[in-house]
C-alpha cells in the first residue's frame, strides 16, 4: 500500500498533517487529517479565578483572541447570573464586529484572493498577497492594510490592546467609550462599509465573472452534504454575539435550536475521540457518531461562514441582506453545500459586520456611563456560545463557591469542522489520485479545500501570502520513500 | 545601499498573536521588506528547512523567535536557528518567560489528557480512547509527535541575545527593535528591549500611599478609574513588571498581569509581587498580613501569570535550564521527555 504524507510545514509546531493511503490499485483507500497539537487549557485553567478567564483563554489563539475573550466574558455573565446593562452589551458587540472585520479581511485578501485573483494554476511565486497587490494595484493594497488596521484600532480603544484584550467582566465591560472615540469609530465604520462593498464587487468581477471558477466552486469534488450550525437572532438572522444556536439539516430544515447562553449545548452535542488526532470530533447527539460520512443520517455538521448563512434566514442589515439574497440566488438556493462558497459567504458577513459596527457606533447608548453591573450571585456553573470568525465557539466553566475554576470545557470553532475537513481532504485526494499516480495538482486541490475552512490550527490561518508550504511524501507499500512533492 | 539585513522570523509553541503583532506595524511592514531580506518566515514564506540548514553558520544577522518550547522538534529548530544567526531575539512573553501556556507546568501530561479526553462533559469516550504517538489504522501506521511534560522558555534551549517582552509585544516596541537592529544600534547583549522602570512608574493613576486590609477581585466592585488599582485593593503586577507596554491594560481600567516580565531588580517576578503585596497591607503584623493574603485567591496563577517557566519554582521544567545550556554550549536532552 502506498502512503502519501502531506505535512504542512513539517518542522513547525504541530498544527495539521495529512496522511493519504493508496490501495493495491493505486486508488485512495483512506485519508487522515491529524491535529498534532494539544495545550491543555481545559486543565491548566483549573484553580484560576473565573473572572480572569477572559484574560487567559485568548491565548488559545492569537488570530481570533477576541472571540475567546467575548465567549469567556459571556460565560461569566451566565456563571454569575447577571445581565449587563444595554450599553455594555452594545460595546461588546461593537468591539466584536471590529474583530470579525479584521479577521475576515486578513483571510480573504491574504489567503483566498491569491487563488482566485491569480488563479489556482498560477506560478506559486506569484500566487500570494504581493501578486494580488501587483495585479489589482498598490492603492487597493494600501486600502486593505488600512481597513484591517482600523478594525484593530477599534479593538485597542475598548480592549486596551488589539490582541488579547482585557475589558470583559461578568456583568459588563471595564471601560466606556468617549464621544471623541465614538466619532472616530463612526468615521472608520463608514469606510469599512464601503470597503466591504468593494470587496464583494471584486469577488463578483474576478470570480463570478469567470465561468471556470464558478464551475470549480460548484464542482462535486468540493461539495459535501452536511448539517449546518450558526447563531441567529430572534428573526433567524445571522448574529455573531448572542441569540440561539440553530442547526439546519442537509435540506435546510431546522433540526434543533438552543440558547447561546447556558449549558443546553450538552443536550445536542457530543465529542468523539480518535487515537490518531489530538483534536476531538464534535457531532450532533440526535444523529449519533456514524463515522466519517456525510448525509442526512450522519451526525457531522459544519460551522463558519458557509454554515452560518445556511443556518439563518437572512442578514439583519440592508446591504448584507441584498448580498445574502444574491449569494443564494446564484448558487442555487439554500443550503449551499459547496465548500469553496465559504469565501463568498465570508464577504457577505464582512459587509454585515461593517454595517452593524456603524449601527452600534451611532447608537445613542454607546457612550453611556452605565456599563457594569456588579454580580452578587454565588457562582456554580456558566456557559456561553458565540460565533468566532471560524465558527461556533463554546466556553463552559464550573467553579467552587468562591468562583475558582473547577472544570472547563471548550469546543473551539475549528473543532466543529474537524470531521468535515477530514472528509473534504479525502474527497479532494480521490479526485486527483488515480492508478497510483499522484498529480502535482494534489497539493493545490487539497490546500484549497482546506483553506476554505480557514482552519485555525493550520498555517493557513497564519499564512500571509496565501501560500501554505506543503510537502507530500509518497511511500511504496514497504514504506520506502519514492517521491517527494513540495513547493 | 550596502548589504541588506538578513532576517529570520520563527514561531514555536505560540498562539499566533506575536505574528499578528508584527502585521500590526501596518504600512511599515513594507519598509521592513525594503530594509531586510527575510530568509525564513513560515507564516509568510515557503519554509524550506534544508535551505536554512545549508546556510553558513552565523549567516543570518537576526532571528526573531516567538513561542515557547513544548516538543523536541521546536527545540531542534531553535538550535539550528541559533547556529545560523548572529543575534537571537526571544520575541514575546512565551519565548522570554514561558508565557501563559507555561501555567500548564502545574500539571503533567496524564492529568491534561484525563481532563481533555475523559472528563469534559461533552466527551463521549466509553472505550477510553487516547491519542497515541503511533497507531495502526487498517491502511497503515499513523504518528503523532510526543510532547515534553513541561513548557520551556527559549533560553532554556539556546543562548538568547535579546529579549523583546510582551504578550504580544506592542507594535511600537517592535518597530523600535527593528530600527535598532537595522541601524546596528543595539544595547549590550542580554538586554531586554523595553524600559528599565516598572509599569507603575509610567502609570498615570493617582497614588495616595494608601494601605489595605484585604484584597478584592476585579468583578467585585467598580474601581475609581483615576486611582491606583493596588491602593483600591485590586492585585496589579505594575510594581514588579517592566514598563514599556504603554500601560495598555490600565488604559482599559484593568490591572497589569505582568506580561512584560520582571523589572531588572525584580528577578523573580512572582516572589517580588508577593513582597509588593505584603507592603500594601495595613499594620504589617503577621496576623494582619496572613489575613490579607488569604484574600488573594490564586497567587500562583496571578503572580506567575506569564513567567511560570521562568520561576525558581521550576515545577516540571527542571532539567532544561539555561545554566546547563550555557555550560554545555547547547541544551542537554530534557529528562522528562515522555516515550
Ligand atoms: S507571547 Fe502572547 S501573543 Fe505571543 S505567542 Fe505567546 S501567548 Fe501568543
Ligand atoms: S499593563 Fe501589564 S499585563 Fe498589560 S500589557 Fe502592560 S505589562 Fe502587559
Amino acid at each position: 500500500m502506498k502512503r502519501v504524507t502531506i505535512d504542512p510545514i513539517t518542522r513547525l509546531e504541530g498544527h495539521g498533517r495529512i496522511e493519504i493511503f493508496l490501495d493495491d490499485h493505486g486508488e485512495v483507500a483512506n485519508a487522515y487529517f491529524q491535529v498534532v497539537e494539544l495545550r491543555g487549557f481545559e486543565k491548566f485553567c483549573e484553580g484560576r479565578p473565573a473572572e480572569e478567564m477572559p484574560r487567559i483563554t485568548p491565548r488559545i489563539c492569537g488570530v481570533c483572541p477576541s472571540a475567546h475573550h467575548i465567549a469567556s466574558t459571556r460565560a461569566l455573565d451566565d456563571l454569575y447570573k447577571v445581565d449587563p446593562p444595554p450599553a455594555a452589551k452594545k460595546l461588546r458587540e461593537l468591539f466584536y464586529c471590529a474583530h470579525m472585520i479584521h479577521s475576515h479581511i486578513a483571510h480573504f485578501y491574504a489567503l483566498a484572493a491569491p487563488d482566485f485573483v491569480m488563479g489556482p494554476e498560477a506560478d506559486p511565486a506569484q500566487r500570494n498577497i504581493l501578486g494580488v497587490v501587483a495585479k489589482v494595484g498598490l492603492e487597493i493594497g494600501g486600502s486593505v492594510i488600512r481597513h484591517r488596521s482600523y478594525a484593530q484600532k477599534i479593538q485597542e480603544i475598548l480592549g486596551g490592546r488589539a490582541t488579547h484584550s482585557v475589558m470583559g467582566l461578568p456583568g459588563g465591560v471595564s471601560r466606556r467609550l468617549s464621544s471623541d472615540e465614538r466619532n472616530q469609530i463612526i468615521e472608520w465604520a463608514k469606510s469599512e462599509v464601503e470597503f466591504a462593498k468593494f470587496s464583494l464587487k471584486l469577488f463578483e468581477d474576478v470570480v463570478l465573472g469567470n465561468k471556470a471558477y464558478v464551475d470549480l466552486i460548484l464542482s462535486d469534488g468540493y461539495a459535501m452534504k452536511t448539517h449546518y450550525m450558526g447563531l441567529v437572532d430572534e428573526d433567524n438572522k445571522v448574529n455573531f454575539y448572542d441569540g440561539d444556536v440553530r442547526v439546519v439539516d442537509t435540506e435546510g430544515k431546522e433540526l434543533c435550536r438552543f440558547p447561546a447562553r447556558g449549558t443546553a449545548y450538552l443536550e445536542h452535542l457530543a465529542e468523539h475521540t480518535e487515537p490518531w488526532s489530538y483534536l476531538k470530533f464534535p457531532f450532533l447527539k440526535g444523529k449519533g457518531w456514524k463515522g466519517f460520512v456525510d448525509g442526512q443520517d450522519s451526525g457531522i455538521y459544519r460551522v463558519a461562514p458557509l454554515a452560518r448563512l445556511n443556518a439563518a434566514d437572512g442578514m439583519a442589515t440592508p446591504a448584507a441582506q441584498e448580498a445574502y439574497e444574491k449569494y443564494f440566488a446564484t448558487l442555487g438556493g439554500r443550503p449551499v453545500h459547496a465548500t469553496l462558497a465559504n469565501h463568498w459567504a465570508r464577504l457577505v458577513e464582512l459587509l454585515y459586520a461593517a454595517e452593524r459596527l456603524l449601527e452600534l457606533a451611532e447608537d445613542p447608548d454607546i457612550t453611556s456611563d452605565d456599563i457594569r453591573v456588579v454580580p452578587t450571585e454565588t457562582p456554580v456553573e456558566g456557559a456561553a456560545v458565540i460565533e468566532a470568525p471560524r465558527g461556533t465557539l463554546f466556553h463552559h466553566y464550573q467553579t467552587d463557591e468562591r468562583g475558582l475554576i473547577r472544570g472547563v470545557n471548550l469546543i473551539v470553532a475549528t473543532g466543529n469542522n474537524h470531521a468535515a475537513i477530514c472528509m473534504s481532504v479525502k474527497k479532494a485526494a480521490q479526485a486527483v489520485i488515480h492508478k497510483g499516480e499522484v498529480r502535482p495538482g494534489l497539493l493545490n486541490m487539497v490546500e484549497m479545500a482546506f483553506r476554505a475552512y480557514d482552519p485555525c490550527f493550520g498555517c493557513a490561518t497564519h499564512s500571509l501570502p496565501g501560500e501554505m508550504p506543503l510537502v507530500a511524501n509518497i511511500y511504496d507499500h514497504e514504506g520506502r520513500l519514492t517521491q517527494t512533492l513540495s513547493r | 545601499m550596502a548589504d541588506k539585513l538578513k532576517l529570520a522570523l520563527y514561531w514555536a509553541a505560540s498562539c499566533g498573536g506575536c505574528e499578528i503583532a508584527v502585521l500590526d506595524i501596518d504600512e511599515k511592514i513594507l519598509k521592513v521588506a525594503e530594509l531586510a531580506d527575510i530568509y525564513l518566515w513560515p507564516v509568510a514564506l515557503d519554509f524550506k528547512y534544508k535551505d536554512v540548514e545549508a546556510l553558513a553558520d552565523g549567516f543570518l544577522d537576526v532571528c526573531l523567535f516567538n513561542g515557547a518550547i513544548r516538543n523536541s522538534e521546536q527545540r531542534e529548530i531553535a538550535e539550528l536557528l541559533r547556529r545560523k544567526s548572529k543575534v537571537m531575539v526571544a520575541f514575546g512573553a512565551c519565548a522570554c518567560y514561558g508565557g501563559i501556556p507555561s501555567l500548564a507546568n502545574q500539571f503533567d501530561r496524564d492529568q491534561i489528557f484525563g481532563r481533555v479526553y475523559f472528563d469534559t462533559p461533552s466527551t463521549v469516550n466509553p472505550g477510553k480512547v487516547l491519542p497515541q504517538t503511533s497507531y495502526r489504522v487498517p491502511e497503515g501506521e499513523l504518528h503523532l509527535p510526543t510532547f515534553y511534560n513541561a513548557v520551556y522558555k527559549l533560553d532554556d534551549a539556546v543562548k538568547v541575545d535579546y529579549y523583546l517582552p510582551g504578550c504580544p509585544p506592542p507594535p511600537s516596541l517592535i518597530w523600535t527593535a527593528v530600527e535598532a537592529i537595522v541601524s546596528g544600534n543595539l544595547p549590550p547583549p542580554g538586554s531586554v528591549i523595553a524600559e528599565e522602570k516598572a509599569v507603575c512608574h509610567f502609570c498615570t493613576k493617582r497614588k495616595d500611599e494608601k494601605t489595605v486590609t484585604a484584597f478584592r477581585r476585579v468583578h467585585e466592585f467598580i474601581p475609581d478609574p483615576e486611582k491606583c488599582l493596588l491602593e483600591q485593593g485590586i492585585i496589579c503586577s505594575g510594581p514588579v513588571t517592566r514598563g514599556g507596554c504603554g500601560e495598555r491594560c490600565l488604559s482599559a481600567n484593568m490591572p497589569c498581569r505582568g506580561c512584560f516580565g520582571p523589572t531588572p531588580e525584580a528577578i523573580e517576578q512572582g516572589a517580588n509581587m508577593l513582597g509588593a503585596v505584603a507592603t500594601m497591607v495595613e499594620g504589617k503584623d503577621e496576623q494582619a498580613l496572613a489575613k490579607a493574603l488569604e484574600t488573594v485567591v490564586d497567587p500562583l496563577g496571578t503572580f506567575y501569570r506569564f513567567t511560570l517557566a521562568d520561576s525558581f519554582l521550576r515545577l516540571r521544567n527542571r532539567s532544561l535550564t539555561a545554566r546547563e545550556a550555557e555550560r554545555a554550549g547547547a541544551a542537554p536532552a530534557p529528562k522528562e521527555v515522555a516515550s
